[in-house]
């Protein structure tokens, strides 16, 4: 069980480093911040399977922090965006 | 074995695509997932303290720091586009980075087996301290003076970004007004994670004494948290000039600072806890750290002041 | 019963992991940044939830249970409301807040 799911949290890993070279590349704002949103649920999704795989209970733990932060530094990112991007918002 | 060299390759390549990116914005967002994904590399290395620390300043506050140093620097950038390094300082710059981490993995390869540590000292001595979690036992009880550095080096940073504050509004308040649009999106976000994450943040605090947590990362989020009610106009930030709020940088260095002259008084040794009291003087201690430290991060990454005060 | 539990786990897991994959598939194949928003949201907070139901099946105590959960919530609450605002700044109108 505890090789599934550190094979699965692999595989997430794969499918968010495949959107991260998309999502890096891509040509408007939106897209970058969208990086912040892929690691947030990707991130998560690997963190807990991670959590099961090595016995680490405090992984969940940094998934809720990761969570947070992820929602918070997106927040930054359009306000930053948006104040910068069109002058005088 | 696979995973770990795929996370690798992963964080390298977000790394180096942080550096070649072209636009500071782009570059902010490179560094944020190169954080993000650090953390993922720390639960790996099985250090979920410093996996909490790097998700939430590493990557979360210092982002928005820097992405606040390029916003204001978005104007000059195209004016200084035309000045970028020759090839020489780069390739100079280039070659010092090369030496510094060859040094570094040097040593690392060249520990002994096994590498040298005090864990063993470090958990036959814990029971006297009362925490369950080593890591805070070191932070808190044997290397306290370190902590209590630390929480004045944060003090001392403020004080040198508020003296970046022009003349006629110091005092003031920090940053712009952000105006919050009451019936949008951006206060219904603060409004529903500022009270979650105030949660966590005391959560995560409150089990640091026994599973990897603390006051630092604690304190972190809540300062996250209040720098999200600042930034979608939810709450303004205060006017550096208050009293409540240099009272409340202060408390937890002056009261860290009071408990570690106490020492003297009851073990003869500066920040001793005498045995029985270890756990209550180190809560004592961390409550007012916390708020100390939470204050300190919003208000550096409000940055100086920029509007009058009131009067 | 345990196996009964695993192979549920392996299951949700799985699928979870299939939904990861759509979702950056979609990612990579869209056209413009808002239908990839779309995709990276939907298809990723249902591989999450996917993911989370596998392992509640093997959490140790509901504590444990809560706090996956837990996550799951915030996660499909700030990603719902984050991406509507990075919707704005994608859409040819640009941002007014």
């Amino acid at each position: 069980m505890a090789d599934f799911l550190l094979a699965a949290a692999g595989f997430v890993l794969a499918t968010v480093a495949l959107g991260l070279v998309r999502i890096l590349r891509g040509p408007s704002e939106a897209d970058r911040i969208m990086a912040a949103q892929l690691l947030g649920s990707g991130g998560i999704a690997a963190l807990l399977l991670l959590a099961a795989a090595m016995s680490v209970p405090a992984a969940v733990d940094v998934a809720l922090t990761l969570a947070l932060l992820a929602a918070f530094v997106s927040v930054a990112f359009v306000k930053g965006f948006a104040r910068s991007g069109a002058d005088g918002a | 074995m696979a995973f770990d060299t795929g996370l690798v390759l992963l964080v390298l390549g977000v790394a180096v695509w942080t550096i070649v990116a072209r636009d500071t914005f782009a570059a902010v967002v490179g560094f944020v997932a190169y954080g993000l994904l650090l953390a993922l590399v720390w639960v790996r290395l099985a250090a979920p303290d410093v996996a909490l620390t790097e998700a939430a300043i590493g990557s979360g506050v210092t982002g928005v720091l820097l992405l606040g140093a390029s916003t204001r620097l978005r104007r000059t950038e195209t004016s200084g586009a035309g000045e970028k390094p020759g090839i020489t300082l780069r390739l100079a710059a280039g070659m010092l980075c090369a030496l510094v981490s060859a040094g570094v993995a040097a040593i690392v390869l060249k520990f002994p087996e096994p590498a040298p540590t005090l864990a063993p000292q470090t958990a036959a001595n814990i029971v006297a301290t009362g925490l369950g979690n080593p890591v805070t036992a070191v932070l808190m009880a044997y290397r306290a003076i370190d902590t209590l550095l630390e929480t004045v080096v944060l003090l001392l940073a403020l004080v040198g970004i508020w003296s970046l504050a022009q003349d006629r509004v110091w005092g003031g308040f920090p940053g712009p007004r952000h105006h919050a649009d009451l019936e949008g999106v951006l206060t219904f976000i603060a409004q529903l994670l500022v009270p979650v994450g105030i949660l966590v943040g005391i959560h995560i605090f409150w089990i640091g004494s026994v599973a990897p947590g603390g006051e630092f990362q604690g304190a972190t989020i809540l300062a996250a948290m209040w720098i999200l009610a600042m930034i979608t106009g939810l709450v303004d930030a205060p006017p550096v000039s208050r009293r409540w709020l240099r009272l409340m940088l202060l408390a937890g260095p002056a009261v860290f600072l009071a408990i570690g002259l106490a020492g003297f008084a009851m073990t003869g040794a500066f920040l001793a806890y005498p045995a029985p009291y270890a756990k209550l003087l180190i809560v004592t201690i961390e409550v007012p750290v916390m708020l100390s430290i939470a204050a300190a991060l919003a208000l550096l990454v409000a940055g100086p002041p920029e509007r009058r005060p009131q009067r | 019963m345990s196996f009964a539990l695993d192979a549920l786990t392996i299951l949700a897991v799985s699928t979870g992991a299939f939904f990861f994959l759509a979702g950056t598939v979609g990612l990579l194949r869209f056209p413009d940044a808002l239908s990839r928003l779309h995709a990276l949201t939907k298809a990723d907070n249902l591989g999450l939830g996917l993911v989370v139901l596998g392992l509640l099946l093997q959490a140790e105590g509901s504590f444990a249970a809560l706090k996956l959960i837990g996550v799951w919530l915030l996660t499909l609450l700030a990603g719902a409301t984050v991406t509507q605002l990075i919707a704005r700044t994608a859409r040819p109108g640009g941002t007014h807040e």
